[in-house]
């Protein structure tokens, strides 16, 4: 028999240092644990370390670098936060986001003789529009049937990943480059125009692409919606007690649809930002192979849900990604990488437990005899409770 | 009562100067208590006095900051409440925990290790479960399976669990307040039985009655201090209000005549509805409430009452019939009812009633937040919670406090104040004093009957007869969904009533 016992203890009440001191020391514990992963495979970790801190941050054009992968995964991770707040599990963001690109693809190529401004903006409105009926599909059918919605999200991000493949690879479709020599070689897209490529702010060396900008003011207006409006006040009550909010006379129904409606608008303009700002085609490859709607899911809960600290949590899987694709080379194959970001990701999420319960080893004493019903002891005088540290009365009472 | 606990040396469980902070509360301060073996010991005091924190501390559930727990005459310490269970404690909870689907005999090993071999054998522990149950009086099937057990039968499957699991000390918080008092007579007989056989037993209950008909010493408890300790014997109902309020207290009478006779303001017309399980529940229910009476339901629960209320308030859909609130026909939805003028406070509390991670302030506004734009007002609906907490003395830090940390008393308050506040033109409030202490219990009767005379119509569902007698114009019996009739107050009398509840004789 094992010797002890494990048990998890809730913690009566969360204090606001745990909330701070536990995911530090995680992170501390994943560079720990990684450090001797990568020293077990032969590198240096101080180096490695080093070198992720300069193709994150430091060397010429990092940051820029770091921005660009932060991106998309804060748009993906707001998508997820608003919908899992609600208790809407909308996993379709991988999906929703194709629907976005495609549309503002579709858009930036039809309108390219119009000024940028227009352009730009026609880009952002289809591809919100776009991601926001995908994700309508779920949402109703979990609205009035009841269906669940992490499958059915998750069906459609197939269904989203083919149809962009169809477009580009097996039709020819308007958004298919069919004229240019490299696209007889090899299928792809249609280029767009300047007027469809996102101009980027310039801060001192740094490029701050229009699409982050426009994903760290939907971050301010979600927290805004929820905090005070009667909309988020109603995604509040949903989220804490479905039943108190249908008994308070809200639409459930008409709420489960609209709330998709966000998370797939939400969704659906990191697909224009990814065409409008970084790519300038519609690229079903580079798209399924990053997987930002999946990754947003990990930012979503890394924030807690919270659209504010969605950006830090983007900004940290931005970082991680981004070195992540420095490091590699022959040296540095794509699986130690993926698990160095493992074991940080494994490390973070895990240690909420911590923060919520306490984590007791108890020994295992022998138990105490077995009851049987029928000879119910009149109380004999209590046996020592021996499960219990016995601690004597005058030392407890001080 | 005959068997009088020995003054043993040492008792069964024991809090020595117990203090438990919540932020920015005290809970309990410097809490004394003790509990013989062989004594049912009853904990009294007001909403908010620390009852259920001094509970939850003597099974490990929380932890003290000053003072300790001593277990036969020991001082322990406990990590969670399966050191209690170790050392023969056990807490029958508000909220069961039992598994629906389940037998009675399989809800009673199920978790517990310690029955014999590794195997679950149900099967073989039903003649022990049957023969438990006889020994306490207990009157539950081993082989039922809970779905299809009453709350009072559910309750006895608690108790069961701990006996089985070999409880010494038993402890029950507010055991009686989802009772019938057929099933509160049979609950006292059980407790009593429980302590001839020696064990301990904690009662808490507001209801002073029962408490002097089930006890053996009473402990009063004033906002988290200990009053005193009393023979049950040796007091009285004014001597123990006395004690909890700190002045005496007047029991008002609400007979004073309402101006019934007012429109009809709430119809009811061949009303039919489905209990969850899809049986019928409610059939052909008419029912005509005018503007300023009260229509008090009586009836043996689970008897279409909850089902009536939740037809009236559009949350559970009709098979058929029609209900009209202020002349408006309802098509069955929540919103409708409420913007028509309905009140409603819904038999179940915590997670329907109000929404438990949230403020208070956000579940005072749950109704109205609609009547406001698109922008919610924080500061005036902040203002307007503080407003209600004084007027119906919630206890609570603040409007910031969030509902799961009130007591359960406060929250009944809650929603009280929410629906009685609300304008409405039609209230339907069932067992509105369910959990209140003695004062709240006079303030909410007084407010109910205040709203009857400003000419609101007032449903009153309720299990207590006597609360019924107190406030209702006129009484209208449910019986297996339906009404088996309507008489006045000045025709009815309480056998007469409770014959008809059984269903054994029509108005
Ligand atoms: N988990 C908690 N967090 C914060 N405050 C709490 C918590 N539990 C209890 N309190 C506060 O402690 C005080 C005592 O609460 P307790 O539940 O013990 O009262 P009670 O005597 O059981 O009252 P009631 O008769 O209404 O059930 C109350 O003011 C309550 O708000
Ligand atoms: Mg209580």
């Amino acid at each position: 028999m094992i010797p002890f016992t494990i048990r998890f203890e809730p913690r009566e009440r969360l204090s606001r240092w745990i909330n701070i001191w536990v995911p530090v020391a995680a992170i501390v514990l994943a560079l720990v644990i990684a450090g001797a992963v990568l020293a077990v495979s032969g590198h240096n970790p101080f180096t490695t370390y080093q070198q992720i801190i300069q193709a994150a941050f430091t060397q010429p054009g990092a940051f820029t670098q770091t921005l660009v992968s932060t991106t998309p995964l804060l748009f993906t991770g707001l998508a997820a936060a608003v919908a899992f707040r609600m208790r809407i599990w909308n996993i379709g963001a991988e999906g929703q986001l194709y629907l976005g690109s495609i549309a503002a693809a579709g858009v930036g190529l039809y309108l390219q003789s119009l000024p940028a401004p227009i352009v730009v903006l026609a880009m952002m409105v289809s591809g919100a529009i776009a991601g926001s009926l995908w994700a309508a599909i779920p949402g109703t059918l979990r609205a009035y049937f009841n269906t669940n919605e992490i499958l059915t999200s998750l069906f459609l991000n197939y269904v989203a990943d083919y149809l962009m493949y169809y477009l580009i690879f097996d039709s020819t479709s308007f958004w298919r480059d069919l004229t240019s020599p490299a696209a007889r070689v090899f299928p792809q897209g249609k280029t767009l125009a300047a007027s469809g490529n996102w101009p980027a702010l310039t801060i001192f060396t740094i490029a701050v692409p229009l699409g982050l900008i426009v994903a760290v003011g939907v971050s301010g207006l979600l927290w805004g919606m929820i905090r005070g409006t009667r909309y988020g006040f109603e995604m509040r009550v949903m989220g804490d007690a479905p039943r108190a909010a249908s008994h308070a006379g809200m639409n459930i129904r008409r709420k489960i649809i609209s709330i998709m409606f966000v998370s797939g608008a939400v969704a659906g303009l990191g697909g224009a930002s990814q065409v409008g700002d970084f790519r300038h085609v519609l690229d079903p490859r580079g798209l399924e192979q990053a997987q930002f709607g999946y990754t947003g899911i990990v930012v979503a809960a890394l924030a807690r849900y919270n659209p504010i600290s969605a950006i830090l949590a983007a900004l940290g899987i931005g970082v991680l990604t981004n070195a992540g694709l420095a490091l590699q080379g022959p040296n540095f194959p794509i699986g130690l990488t993926g698990t160095m970001e493992g074991i940080l990701l494994f490390c973070v999420l895990g240690s909420e437990i911590f923060a919520r319960y306490h984590v007791r080893v108890h020994r295992t004493r022998k138990p105490l005899a077995a009851h049987r019903a029928g000879q119910v002891r009149p109380a004999a005088p209590a046996a020592a409770p021996v499960e219990m540290a016995l601690t004597g009365g005058g030392e407890q009472a001080s | 009562m005959t068997d009088t606990a020995p003054a043993a040396a040492s008792p069964a469980l024991a809090a020595r100067s117990v203090t438990k902070r919540f932020r920015g509360v005290v809970a309990n301060d410097r809490v004394d208590f003790e509990v013989a073996a062989g004594e049912v010991h009853a904990l009294l005091g007001e909403n908010g006095a620390g009852k259920t924190t001094l509970c939850n501390v003597l099974t490990g559930l929380y932890r003290p900051e000053e003072g300790y727990v001593e277990i036969g005459g020991k001082a322990v310490r406990m990590h969670s409440p399966h050191d209690a269970h170790e050392a023969g404690i056990f807490m029958v909870h508000q909220q069961f925990r039992l598994v629906q689907s389940l037998s009675v005999a399989e809800n009673v090993v199920l978790g517990w290790t310690r029955h014999g071999g590794t195997w679950f054998a149900p099967r073989r522990v039903e003649p022990e479960v049957a023969a438990l149950a006889e020994q306490y009086g207990m009157d539950v099937a081993p082989q039922a399976k809970i779905w299809q057990l009453s709350v009072g039968e559910q309750q006895r499957v608690e108790i069961l669990k701990a006996l089985y699991r070999g409880a010494r000390i038993l402890i029950m918080d507010e055991p009686t307040s989802v009772l019938t008092p057929q099933e509160v007579d049979q609950l006292v007989a059980t407790l009593r039985a429980m302590a001839r056989s020696g064990s301990a037993v904690v009662f808490i209950s507001h209801k002073l009655p029962e408490v002097l008909a089930v006890s053996d010493r009473i402990t009063v408890l004033r906002s988290g201090r200990t009053v005193g300790t009393v023979d049950t014997a040796a007091t009285s109902a004014e001597a123990l209000a006395h004690m909890m309020v700190g002045r005496d207290v007047v029991f008002g009478d609400h007979a004073a005549a309402h101006h019934a006779g007012g429109e009809v303001v709430l119809k009811l017309e061949g009303l039919c509805a489905e209990n969850d399980m899809g049986t019928p529940a409610l059939v052909d229910v008419g029912l005509d409430v005018h503007a300023g009476e009260i229509l008090g339901i009586a009836g043996v629960a689970g008897n279409g009452q909850r089902e009536l209320a939740e037809v009236i308030a559009g949350e559970r859909p009709r098979t058929g019939g029609s209900v009209t609130i202020a002349g408006k026909s309802q098509q069955g939805r929540p919103w409708e009812a409420i913007d028509t003028g309905l009140g409603y406070v819904p038999e179940d509390r915590m997670g329907v009633g109000v929404a438990p991670g949230l403020s208070i302030t956000d579940n005072l506004r749950l109704k109205n937040y609609r009547r406001g734009g698109t922008i919610l007002r924080n500061k005036k609906a902040t203002e307007e919670a503080e407003e209600l907490i004084r007027r119906f003395d919630i206890v609570a830090r603040g409007p910031r406090t969030l509902a799961r940390e009130l007591s359960g008393g406060n929250l009944q308050k809650l929603i009280v104040a929410r629906e009685l506040s609300s304008g409405a033109k039609v209230l339907v409030v069932s067992s509105p004093t369910r959990g209140l202490d003695v004062g709240a219990t006079e303030s909410v009767r007084t407010l109910l009957a205040d709203s009857a005379r400003r000419g609101v119509a007032v449903v009153l569902i309720s299990e207590d007869l006597d609360e019924i007698f107190e406030l209702a114009d006129r009484i209208a019996v449910l019986y297996r969904g339906r009404v088996t009739g309507v008489l006045n107050r000045g025709e009815a009398d309480v056998d007469r009533i409770g014959l008809m509840m059984a269903g054994e004789v029509a108005a």
